[in-house]
């Protein structure tokens, strides 16, 4: 199975990295996909999550081909 | 409908008008436009910003943005929508987001428009990122309204 995954804004710098792509076989959530890629950290409260650019739930499932984004709050607009 | 993400400075009013002159057989329906501009404020938190990056996800923010005003023409009956949002680099006083809602009737204009705005503040994936004096920050909240 094959994810890429996206960070962006203040997660992207943290990370140092723009994005990771796993190949792996045991990834059954977007929870799991964070696991891996944190080298075993729970997933944030704070953090959104997208699968193929909507947002989703930590233990929503990903698939084969899918995009994952972790980003923190969002904060568009003015006034 | 239309939304638009914009990399370089635009005129709200000059990009309304424009649109309302466009539109059409719609002209003469509608009764009542809101709009909402909002524009880089040069203090925040009590420190001067000199320039601001507004962050995006490229292909999330257009569907996302697409969600929130199909959503809210489905709740609310008006005649046509223009959301207009700056992304990259900022100045103090340019506009960042445009929201302008056509309808029949005043109510419909005035709440879809707030309702629009909200929604994009609260859900479409845009971060803001300020240059102060002292270096750079990350905005990490909304402000109230």
């Amino acid at each position: 199975m094959t994810i890429r995954v996206r960070y962006f804004a203040s997660l992207r710098e943290k990370m140092g990295r723009v994005e990771d792509t796993l190949v792996y076989e045991d990834i059954a959530t977007v929870a799991d996909v964070w696991r891996v890629v944190s080298t075993g950290q729970p997933l944030p409260d704070h953090l959104l999550c997208a699968i193929n650019l909507e947002y989703a739930e930590p233990l929503a499932t990903v698939r084969d081909g899918d995009e994952v984004a972790f980003f923190p709050p969002v904060t568009g607009g003015m006034g | 409908m239309t939304v638009i993400l914009c990399q370089t400075e635009f005129s709200p009013y000059a990009e309304m008008d424009a649109y309302q002159q466009s539109m059409g057989e719609a002209a003469g329906h509608y009764g009542a436009t809101s709009v909402f501009v909002g524009t880089m404020r040069d203090l925040n938190l009590g420190d001067a910003v000199t320039q601001m990056t507004l962050e995006h996800y490229p292909g999330m923010t257009e569907l996302r943005l697409g969600q929130i005003v199909a959503e809210t023409q489905a709740r609310w009956a008006l005649i046509d929508v223009l959301v207009i949002h700056r992304v990259g680099e900022i100045k103090p006083n340019d506009a960042i987001v445009l929201v302008a809602a056509w309808a029949m009737h005043r109510g419909a204009a005035f709440e879809a428009c707030r309702h629009i705005i909200e929604e994009l503040k609260h859900t479409a994936p845009f971060w803001k990122k300020e240059s102060i004096r002292d270096g750079e920050r990350w905005v990490e909240n909304n402000t109230e309204g």
